[in-house]
C-alpha cells in the first residue's frame, strides 16, 4: 500500500518551506529513520526522515522547490510488506516551482462592540497572518524623504543589519544570549554575526537569563554596550529583576552617575499555537516602568533605524520584535546610517473619520481594517506608536482633535494595558473633542490557549477593528 | 544554635581538603602577616567603618536617617582587609550592606552620611539612600538591594575587564544568605565557563535576616565550596583578622589576575548589630553576641597586635579621637545640608546624553 510522505512543519509558525535536498530517488529503499531529504525555512535546516520501511515510489516535490506547503505530500513510499510494488513502477514527478499558499477560510463572525468604554471581546477572523503573508504596505517613515530608494528586507535581515552596523561601528557593541553565535540565532535574527564579529563580540550563553542578564547589565555598568537576546519575552521573565530593579532604576538610584546603555531584545507577543507560556504580550509591562525605553515596531524599517537608535542610547531599552513579523518583508530605506527618534509614533495611513492606534503586529490588522473601512466610506488614520515608553502622546492627541475618535488595538491584555494609557490620556486632554467614547480592542483576558479557535478567539482581529471603527463612527455593523 | 566558631586571630589556616577528583585548589603560601605600617592603616581603616556606623545607628535612631539601614560593626576586617589586596583599577561591588565597602574605598565620608540622610549632596543626590550609592571614580559599582544580584552583575563587570583586555579584577561581594540564590550558580558556572576574572567574596556572618546559616544551608560549613561543581576553587577565611583577609585576598586576587578564572573567599565573620535597625534580635542569644564582641573583634585584635609591636596607648587613642572628629563632621554635614530640591523628582530617570 503507497503512503505519502508529507511535508513536515519545523516549528509552530512554519506554514511552508524549501525542499532543499533528497537523499534519496525513485526505486530506493529506505528504513525508518533513514535521512530522506532535507527542508529549509528562512529560520532552519532540517533533515526528513523515513517514518515506516519501505520503498521511495514516487518523489512528488523536485529539489530546490520553494514555498512547499506544509503537509504537501513530497513523495510516496511503497510500504515494505506490499506486495503491489512492482505495479506502476516509480515515477518522478515535475512539480511546479512554486505552490500558492492554502487559501485561508473567510470570516463569517459578527461582532458587537460594546459602545460603553472599555474593552471589546476580541473575535478573531481568519488564521493570524503567516510568516509569508503578504505585509500590508506602511506609509514611509516621516524620517525618510520622498524619493528615496528602497530595498525589501525581512524584519529579521532588518534586525540583523542594525546590530552589525552598529557592531561596525562601535566595538564596545557585543549580542550575547542562548544560540545567537553557532547556531546563528534561534529565529536567525543574528545570522552571519558570528563570522563577522568572532566570539568575542557574538557570545553563546548557557540557559540562564536570570545570569546572563545580569551579566549584562555588569558589562553596561562598566561602559559596555550589550545587545542581551532573549529567545523569547516570554524567558525574560527570569530575569525581569535586573531588567527592573538593576538596569532601569541605577540610574537613578545613583543620582545620575551610572549608566546602563543596555538593549534586552528578542520576540515578544502571540506566537502561533504555543499556548500560554509562550504567547504574551509584554508591552504593557515594560512601558510601566520608568528608566526604561520601550520600542515595539512594526515595519523593518522601524525596525532597524529604532534597534540602531536603540544601541546609541545610554537609557536601558526594551526592544519588543515580533515571531510572526520576522519573515515579512518591507521596503526599507537606502540610507547609510538610517537611525531613527525613539519616542516618535508614525503615521502609517493619514485619514479623517476615526483614528486607529496600535503597534508591532497590531498594525497588521490594523492597515487592513483601515483599507476595508475605506471601501465603506470611513477614512481611518492609522497610527504605528513604534515606541511605548515614552509614549507620543502629542501624535495621536493631534490626530484625535482631527477625527474625534479613536479605537486602539493590541494583542496584549486588556487590564492596564497600552489602550488603557491611550483612552484615558486622550479622555483626559481632549475630552471636548470627541464624539464618542474611545474604544479599546486587546486580546482576551485569559492564558493564550492551545487549541487552534480559542487562540483564534483570543486574539484581535480585522473584523474587530472594523466593527469598532463603525462603532465609533456611529455606523451600523456588518452582520 | 550553634555558635559560630572561628579562630581569633589564627596565624595561619590550612589548604582546604581537596578532593581527589575535584577541582585543583590553589595553594596558599603566604603567611598572613603585615608590616607594622599596615596593621596600623587596616586600624585605622576598621575605626573609620566602626565609628561611622556607630554613628549612623544613632542617627537612625534620632529619625535623620530613614527606612533600612544594614550596619557593618563586627565585619570591619573583611572589607578592610580586601581593600589592602586589590588593586588600582579593581572593581568593588556589593550588595545592601555597603556602607564599609564606601568608606574603606575611600569615598568621602560626608558623601556616605549625607546619602544616609537623604540630603542634596549625597553620594546619589540623596535618591538611592543607604543601599544604593555608587562611585564610578573610586571603582565602586553598588551598593544593591536585591539579595544575589552581586554576583551575575559583578560577572558583567569582570566580564567587561576581559573583553577590554585588561588585567582588573572585580570584586564582587555578597553575604552567606545570598550564597542560596539560584543566579549565584548562574554566575559562577558563566564566569568558570569564560573565566572572567572576578572574585566572589562570601561575607558570612552567620545570619541572613534571622535565620543562622545552618538552618538555611546544606552544608553550612562549606560555602567556600560551592563553586567546586563548577571547577570554581574555594577556600574559607578568618574573616576577623584583617591580616588573614589581606593575604587570602591577595593571593586569590592573584590567580583570578591570573587568567585562571573566578575563586570564592567565604570570610568567616559577624555582624553585631541586627540585620538591620528593626531587628528584634530573638534569633541569637546576648550571650553569643558578647562573646564574639569579647573574643573576637577584628579591631581589639589589631589594636592588641600594635600593643604588642610597642605602640602606645596614647597613640591607638589619637586615631580613634581623628576618626571620631571625621565622623563627627560627617555627621553634621549630612544634617545640616539641604533636602534635594524638589526639581531633582524628575532627574536622572533616563540619560540625558545619547
Amino acid at each position: 500500500m503507497p503512503t505519502d510522505i508529507l511535508m513536515p512543519a519545523l516549528s509552530p509558525t512554519m506554514e511552508e518551506g524549501t525542499l532543499a535536498k533528497w537523499h534519496v530517488r525513485a526505486g530506493d529503499k529506505v528504513q525508518t529513520g533513514d535521512v530522506i531529504a532535507e527542508i529549509e525555512t528562512d529560520k532552519a535546516t532540517m533533515e526528513v526522515e523515513a517514518i515506516e520501511d519501505g520503498v521511495i515510489q514516487t518523489i512528488l516535490v523536485a529539489e530546490g522547490t520553494e514555498h512547499v506547503p506544509v503537509n504537501q505530500p513530497i513523495a510516496v513510499l511503497q510500504l515494505e510488506d506490499d506486495e503491489a510494488l512492482a505495479e506502476g513502477g516509480p515515477t518522478i514527478v515535475q512539480p511546479p516551482s512554486t505552490f500558492e499558499p492554502a487559501e485561508t477560510a473567510t470570516p463569517t463572525s459578527a461582532v458587537e462592540p460594546s459602545p460603553a468604554l472599555g474593552e471589546v471581546e476580541p473575535e478573531v477572523e481568519a488564521a493570524p497572518a503567516g510568516p509569508q503573508a503578504a505585509p500590508a504596505e506602511p506609509a514611509p517613515a516621516p524620517e525618510v524623504p520622498p524619493g528615496t530608494e528602497t530595498q525589501d528586507l525581512t524584519m529579521r535581515e532588518a534586525l540583523r543589519d542594525a546590530m552589525a552596523e552598529e557592531m561596525r561601528r562601535n566595538g564596545d557593541v557585543f549580542v550575547i544570549g542562548e544560540e545567537v553565535a553557532e547556531y546563528q540565532g534561534a529565529y536567525k535574527v543574528t545570522q552571519g554575526l558570528l563570522d563577522e564579529f568572532g566570539a568575542r563580540r557574538v557570545i553563546d550563553t548557557p540557559i540562564t537569563e536570570y545570569g546572563f542578564a545580569g551579566v549584562g547589565v555588569g558589562a553596561a555598568f562598566a561602559g559596555l554596550r550589550p545587545i542581551v537576546e532573549f529567545m523569547t519575552w516570554n524567558f525574560a521573565l527570569q530575569a525581569i529583576d535586573h531588567i527592573i530593579n538593576s538596569a532601569a532604576k541605577t540610574l537613578y538610584m545613583s543620582g545620575g552617575q551610572m549608566h546602563c546603555p543596555i538593549v534586552f531584545r528578542g520576540p515578544n507577543g502571540a506566537a502561533a499555537r504555543v499556548a500560554a507560556q509562550h504567547s504574551q504580550d509584554f508591552s504593557a509591562i515594560y512601558a510601566q516602568v520608568p528608566g526604561l525605553k520601550v520600542i515595539a515596531p512594526y515595519s523593518a524599517a522601524d525596525a532597524k533605524g529604532l534597534l540602531k537608535a536603540a544601541i546609541r542610547e545610554n537609557t536601558p531599552v526594551v526592544f519588543l520584535e515580533n515571531e510572526i513579523l520576522y519573515g515579512q518583508s518591507f521596503p526599507v530605506p537606502m540610507i547609510d546610517d538610517f537611525v531613527l527618534p525613539i519616542g516618535k509614533a508614525r503615521i502609517a495611513r493619514p485619514g479623517h473619520d476615526v483614528t486607529l492606534v496600535s503597534y508591532s503586529r497590531g498594525l497588521a490588522y490594523t492597515i487592513d481594517a483601515a483599507e476595508r473601512l475605506a471601501e465603506e466610506g470611513i477614512d481611518a488614520e492609522v497610527i504605528d506608536l513604534r515606541t511605548l515608553r515614552p509614549l507620543d502622546m502629542d501624535t495621536v492627541l493631534t490626530s484625535v482633535r482631527k477625527t474625534n475618535r479613536i479605537v486602539t488595538i493590541e494583542e496584549g491584555w486588556p487590564v492596564c494595558s497600552i489602550g488603557s494609557e491611550l483612552c484615558a490620556y486622550v479622555t483626559a486632554h481632549a475630552f471636548d473633542y470627541l464624539d464618542a467614547p474611545p474604544l479599546k480592542i486587546t486580546g482576551a483576558d485569559v492564558p493564550m490557549p492551545y487549541a487552534a479557535n480559542l487562540e483564534k478567539l483570543a486574539l484581535p482581529s480585522v473584523d474587530l477593528v472594523v466593527s469598532a471603527a463603525k462603532s465609533v463612527c456611529y455606523r451600523e455593523t456588518a452582520a | 544554635m550553634t555558635s559560630p566558631s572561628l579562630t581569633p586571630g589564627a596565624a595561619n589556616f590550612s589548604v582546604d581538603q581537596r578532593p581527589s577528583d575535584g577541582p585543583e585548589q590553589p595553594i596558599f603560601s603566604a603567611r598572613p602577616d603585615l608590616t607594622p605600617q599596615e596593621l596600623l592603616t587596616a586600624y585605622r581603616n576598621m575605626l573609620r567603618v566602626r565609628r561611622f556606623e556607630e554613628k549612623a545607628g544613632q542617627l537612625y535612631g534620632m529619625g535623620y536617617i530613614g527606612g533600612f539601614c544594614h550596619l557593618y560593626i563586627g565585619q570591619e576586617a573583611v572589607v578592610t582587609g580586601m581593600m589592602m589586596a586589590k588593586r588600582e583599577g579593581d572593581q568593588v561591588i556589593t550588595s545592601y550592606r555597603d556602607h564599609g565597602h564606601m568608606i574603606v574605598l575611600g569615598m568621602d565620608p560626608k558623601g556616605v552620611m549625607a546619602e544616609l540622610t537623604g540630603r542634596r549632596s549625597g553620594y546619589s543626590k540623596g535618591k538611592g539612600g543607604s543601599m544604593h550609592m555608587f562611585s564610578v571614580e573610586k571603582g565602586f559599582y553598588g551598593g544593591h538591594g536585591i539579595v544575589g544580584t552581586p554576583a551575575p552583575l559583578g560577572a558583567g563587570l569582570a566580564f567587561a575587564n576581559k573583553y577590554r583586555g585588561n588585567d582588573n579584577v572585580c570584586l564582587t561581594f555578597f553575604g552567606e544568605g545570598a550564597a542560596n540564590q539560584g543566579q549565584v550558580y548562574e554566575s559562577f558556572n558563566m564566569a568558570a565557563l569564560w573565566k572572567l576574572p572576578v572574585l566572589f567574596i562570601i561575607e558570612n556572618n552567620h545570619y541572613a535576616m534571622g535565620t543562622a546559616v545552618e538552618r538555611a544551608s546544606a552544608q553550612a560549613t562549606e560555602l567556600h565550596n560551592r563553586g567546586r561543581a563548577f571547577g570554581v576553587p574555594g577556600r574559607e577565611v578568618d574573616g576577623m583578622d584583617v591580616a588573614a583577609v589581606k593575604a587570602a585576598g591577595e593571593e586569590a586576587l592573584a590567580h583570578v589576575r591570573s587568567g585562571q578564572g573566578p575563586m570564592i573567599l567565604e570570610m568567616l565573620t559577624y555582624r553585631y548589630r541586627g540585620h538591620s535597625m528593626s531587628d528584634p534580635a530573638k534569633y541569637r542569644t546576648r550571650e553569643e553576641v558578647q562573646d564574639m564582641r569579647q573574643h573576637h573583634d577584628p579591631i581589639e585584635l589589631a589594636h592588641k597586635r600594635l600593643v604588642d609591636l610597642g605602640h602606645a596607648e596614647d597613640e591607638l587613642k589619637a586615631i580613634d579621637k581623628e576618626v571620631r572628629e571625621t565622623v563627627n563632621e560627617a555627621a553634621q554635614f549630612a544634617q545640616d545640608e539641604p533636602e534635594p530640591a524638589s526639581s531633582e523628582l524628575w532627574t536622572d530617570v533616563v540619560a540625558t546624553k545619547g
